[in-house]
């Protein structure tokens, strides 16, 4: 009788493990695969509500107008894989913006130098921050605060406050531009994703990033380098920001020193809906970019659907709070 | 049961993941008496009081407390119910006052404003340090008091629950003797007013002065319990550390060759001082000494994690400047840390990332790293060590404890440094893993690695080292050759 009993128990045991096995199998499937569900959800229910949603230009369109963010949100996922922050993104775009559009002249010799020097500027900003944060020993959020409201600053001083207009023809293809039918800010915003991806996943600087935020004092102990790979981190952001800058003069055909308002907090959502967590360690390109879509996506059907821009973003509200909600919640169970 | 007794803990017993804590443990405190809880670090102490003041529910047990029985939810509870306890680790609120921290969650205040009645709050806590003579301004902020003060406020803090029982973690251990005497005094008008006390030490000095009865416990066991002025220094080492070695140690002793690490006189304000020691290779060097003796603070010196203030490190002969754990890798140095959560582990990356962080290095190939070789020694090292993980992939904080502190010594194992230093490898580990490591480090030795071994467990030193350093308040206070060292012996060194 003994023995059938404990029998029983067994099974019973087997059968709850097993129940518990799938469902941790379904949650990490959720886990990984979450946003990429809801993306497709969010397009089937947008080509239902909206019969010019699902056609090529407008899924151009969509993926064209958020390359900017995109490329923004790829650094700064870097960033806050390292438990750091980056707020002085949206100001390095007008920075860069306002640089670029003086040497990019309809009449100056050199479309690649203003680009290259326009890269300079990003980087640098990049470098300042990662600088202080790293030797100064000083909370990522309060420098590159600083670095906001230095760059606006500095852009508006440049500018003298207006925008800068009469760009060169060839400097205009960057954001104006096709190539095989694809718009170029999405050929560019593949190629910083795909560099990004085999920077964060294939070298020992990717290894480093995700070490110093999974556990910066065991990455000190474990011989990183940390101050070193913080400055190169914050400067690859910067780097980043000022291709998106260039991208979006471009597109817009003049310099603008207000340009880029709250794109860093974009893409800082993008971040966090791509799974980012703020705690740090954690975080792919991958997430991002479909963090990006699923903003983008939004923003884009919901104008097809003439829901007032007010409510648009009280909705973008509400699914970067669910989205790190859903995030805290798998965390806690595990 | 009598009514002889405040508190009566029965057959307690708590389990943790591959750990058994406490093991049918039980305690007894006179009314209005002082008890002594004794017993060496992870004997239980710590856990059967954290059971007491409600951080922890017992798996088995029962809690009588004065004369009904005690299921506690939380430390609030505890509190209500007549139980308050000074924390060995100090929590103050910085930049709030002596009188905020004092009444922290229980200011006067109006009741559906919840306006606090500042003046009232003061007057309290005037009243309070004025009955414990403690001479500290009520409106001093925290952060500008000594540690010594800090002390005596967390003494008057718990004091003024007007607890019948008041649990004393190591009260003394930031105090000066004038401040040691201050508290003696307030323990015996404590004593007159009917509270008791459990008083946890590790100074057999004070036990005489201020203690009535001693319980110690051992291994998370119930050893015994005695009267104070009943027994000897030398009894209760004894009951403190009295077992046969429960791991069986095969120890293999490794051809000992030239110095590998000499440390000389080096020193650290506040830390330890005028440290020397050496290490040979193939040897296993021991380290013992006591929670704050500065054993664990001396080897993160050595290593450059908080560089020292003055001494020398000399690496196979050779004079270093060691100012960063970078250099020290560099001088062919490695370090296990203590705490594995908070210095050791990546915890959300996977355990093959874990490994490789070290020896990131060797694995470059012209910009990318060699995924294919390092998958494949990182499976060796797995196989090696036994490290029971569903895959490479996994994320390291799913491991049990004993694999994480596995995956640890595969970073170190795949970096191969010649010298080693293993600060509680086995910490919160099980037995099975225990004796694995045990035999890693065996290995080690033998192939020629110096090593260092800082455990707070000595059937574990007396266990695995050819020579025993024991330090005691920062200083090295003996040094014992493996066949000449005792459990007693060390222990006499390590209590100073």
């Amino acid at each position: 009788m003994r023995s059938e009993v404990t029998i029983a128990n067994k099974n019973e045991q087997t059968e709850t493990s097993e129940k518990s096995e799938r469902r941790v199998k379904v949650s990490h499937f959720l886990g990984r695969y979450g946003m990429l569900l809801i993306l497709i959800a969010l397009i089937v229910l947008m080509s239902i509500l909206s019969p010019t949603f699902f056609t090529t230009g407008n899924l151009l369109n969509i993926v064209r107008q958020m390359s900017v963010i995109g490329i923004v949100a790829i650094g700064v996922t870097m960033i806050i894989i390292t438990t750091g922050i980056d707020l002085s993104s949206g100001s390095v775009i007008a920075l860069v913006s306002v640089v670029v559009a003086s040497l990019a002249q309809v009449d100056s010799y050199s479309v690649v130098l203003a680009i290259a020097v326009g890269l300079a500027v990003g980087l640098l900003t990049g470098v300042i921050n990662g600088t202080i944060i790293a030797k100064g020993k000083i909370a990522p959020f309060v420098v590159t605060l600083g670095m906001m409201t230095a760059a606006r600053g500095a852009a508006l001083l440049y500018s003298g406050g207006r925008p800068i207009g009469n760009l060169s023809e060839s400097f205009k293809f960057i954001g104006q531009g096709s190539l095989l039918g694809i718009p170029v800010p999405i050929i560019i915003f593949a190629l910083v994703g795909f560099v990004s991806y085999i920077l964060l996943n294939k070298t020992k600087f990717g290894k480093y990033v995700y070490a110093i935020g999974g556990n910066e004092q065991a990455a000190i102990i474990a011989g990183v380098n940390v101050e070193k790979y913080k400055i190169l981190i914050y400067g690859y952001a910067g780097l980043l920001s000022s291709i998106a800058g260039i991208i979006l003069t471009s597109r817009i055909a003049s310099g603008q020193p207000t340009a880029g308002v709250m794109y860093e907090l974009d893409a800082i959502a993008a971040a966090v809906i791509g799974g980012t967590s703020l705690t740090g360690g954690i975080g792919t390109v991958g997430g991002t970019i479909i963090g990006a879509l699923i903003i983008g996506v939004m923003n884009n059907g919901l104008d097809l659907l003439n829901v007032s821009s007010y409510w648009q973003q009280i909705l973008k509200g509400a699914i970067i709070v669910t989205a790190v909600l859903i995030d805290a919640r798998k965390n806690r169970k595990t | 049961m009598s009514g002889d007794y405040i508190l009566e803990m029965e057959n307690i017993t708590k389990e943790f993941p591959g750990v058994k804590a406490l093991d049918n443990v039980q305690f007894r405190v006179k009314r209005g008496t002082v008890h002594a809880l004794m017993g060496e670090n992870g004997a239980g102490k710590s856990t059967l009081m954290k059971i007491l003041i409600g951080i922890y529910s017992p798996d088995r047990g029962v809690i009588r407390f004065d004369g009904e029985v005690l299921k506690l939810s939380n430390v609030k509870h505890a509190l209500n119910k007549g139980i308050s306890m000074i924390h060995q680790e100090l929590s103050p609120v910085p930049y709030m006052t002596v009188a905020e921290n004092i009444f922290l969650g229980r200011e006067p205040s109006y009741r559906f404003t919840g306006w606090v009645k500042a003046r009232e709050l003061e007057e309290k806590t005037r009243k309070l340090l004025e009955r414990l003579e403690i001479d500290i301004d009520p409106n001093t902020k925290m952060a500008d008091l000594s540690i010594a003060n800090t002390q005596m406020v967390e003494i008057a803090k718990a004091i003024s629950y007007d607890s019948k029982l008041i649990i004393m973690d190591e009260p003394t251990s930031a105090i000066t003797e004038r401040e040691v005497n201050h508290l003696f005094k307030i323990i015996r008008s404590l004593k007159k007013e009917g509270v008791s006390i459990i008083y946890i030490t590790h100074k057999m000095d004070e036990l005489s002065q201020i203690t009535d009865e001693i319980t110690v416990l051992r291994d998370g066991k119930y050893v015994g319990t005695k009267p104070s002025d009943h027994v000897t220094k030398e009894q209760l080492i004894e009951m403190m550390v009295g077992r046969e070695l429960n791991q069986v140690f095969h120890k293999i002793t490794a051809e000992i060759n030239d110095v590998a690490l000499s440390v000389k006189n080096v020193s650290k304000k506040g830390k330890f001082e005028n440290v020397s020691f050496e290490v040979r290779f193939g040897e296993i060097v021991g380290v013992a000494g006591l929670m704050g003796s500065g054993r664990t603070e001396v080897m993160e010196s050595v290593f450059g994690i908080t560089p020292p203030d003055s001494g020398e490190i000399f690496i196979k002969g050779e004079k270093k400047i060691i100012r960063s754990p970078r250099d020290a890798i560099a001088c062919g140095m490695g370090l296990l840390t203590e705490d594995r959560k908070l210095t050791g582990l990546f915890l959300p990356l996977s355990v093959q990332d874990n490994m490789i962080t070290v020896s990131i290095d060797d694995y470059r190939k012209g910009g990318f790293l060699d995924h294919r070789r390092i998958k494949s020694d990182c499976q060796k090292l797995t196989e090696h060590l036994s490290i029971k993980t569903p895959g490479l992939n996994q994320t390291i904080k799913y491991l049990s404890g004993g694999n994480q502190q596995k995956t640890l010594i595969a970073r170190w194992l795949l970096h191969n440094p010649e010298i080693l230093i293993l600060d509680e490898p086995t910490r919160g580990i099980d037995v099975g893993a225990k004796s694995e490591i045990y035999h890693l480090i065996f290995e080690m030795a033998k192939k020629g690695k110096a090593i260092v071994v800082i455990s707070s467990e000595l059937p574990e030193i007396l266990g695995l080292s050819d020579r025993i350093i024991v330090m005691h308040e920062g200083r090295k206070t003996g040094e014992l050759k493996r066949g000449e060292a005792t459990q007693e012996k060390i222990m006499e060194l390590a209590t100073g």
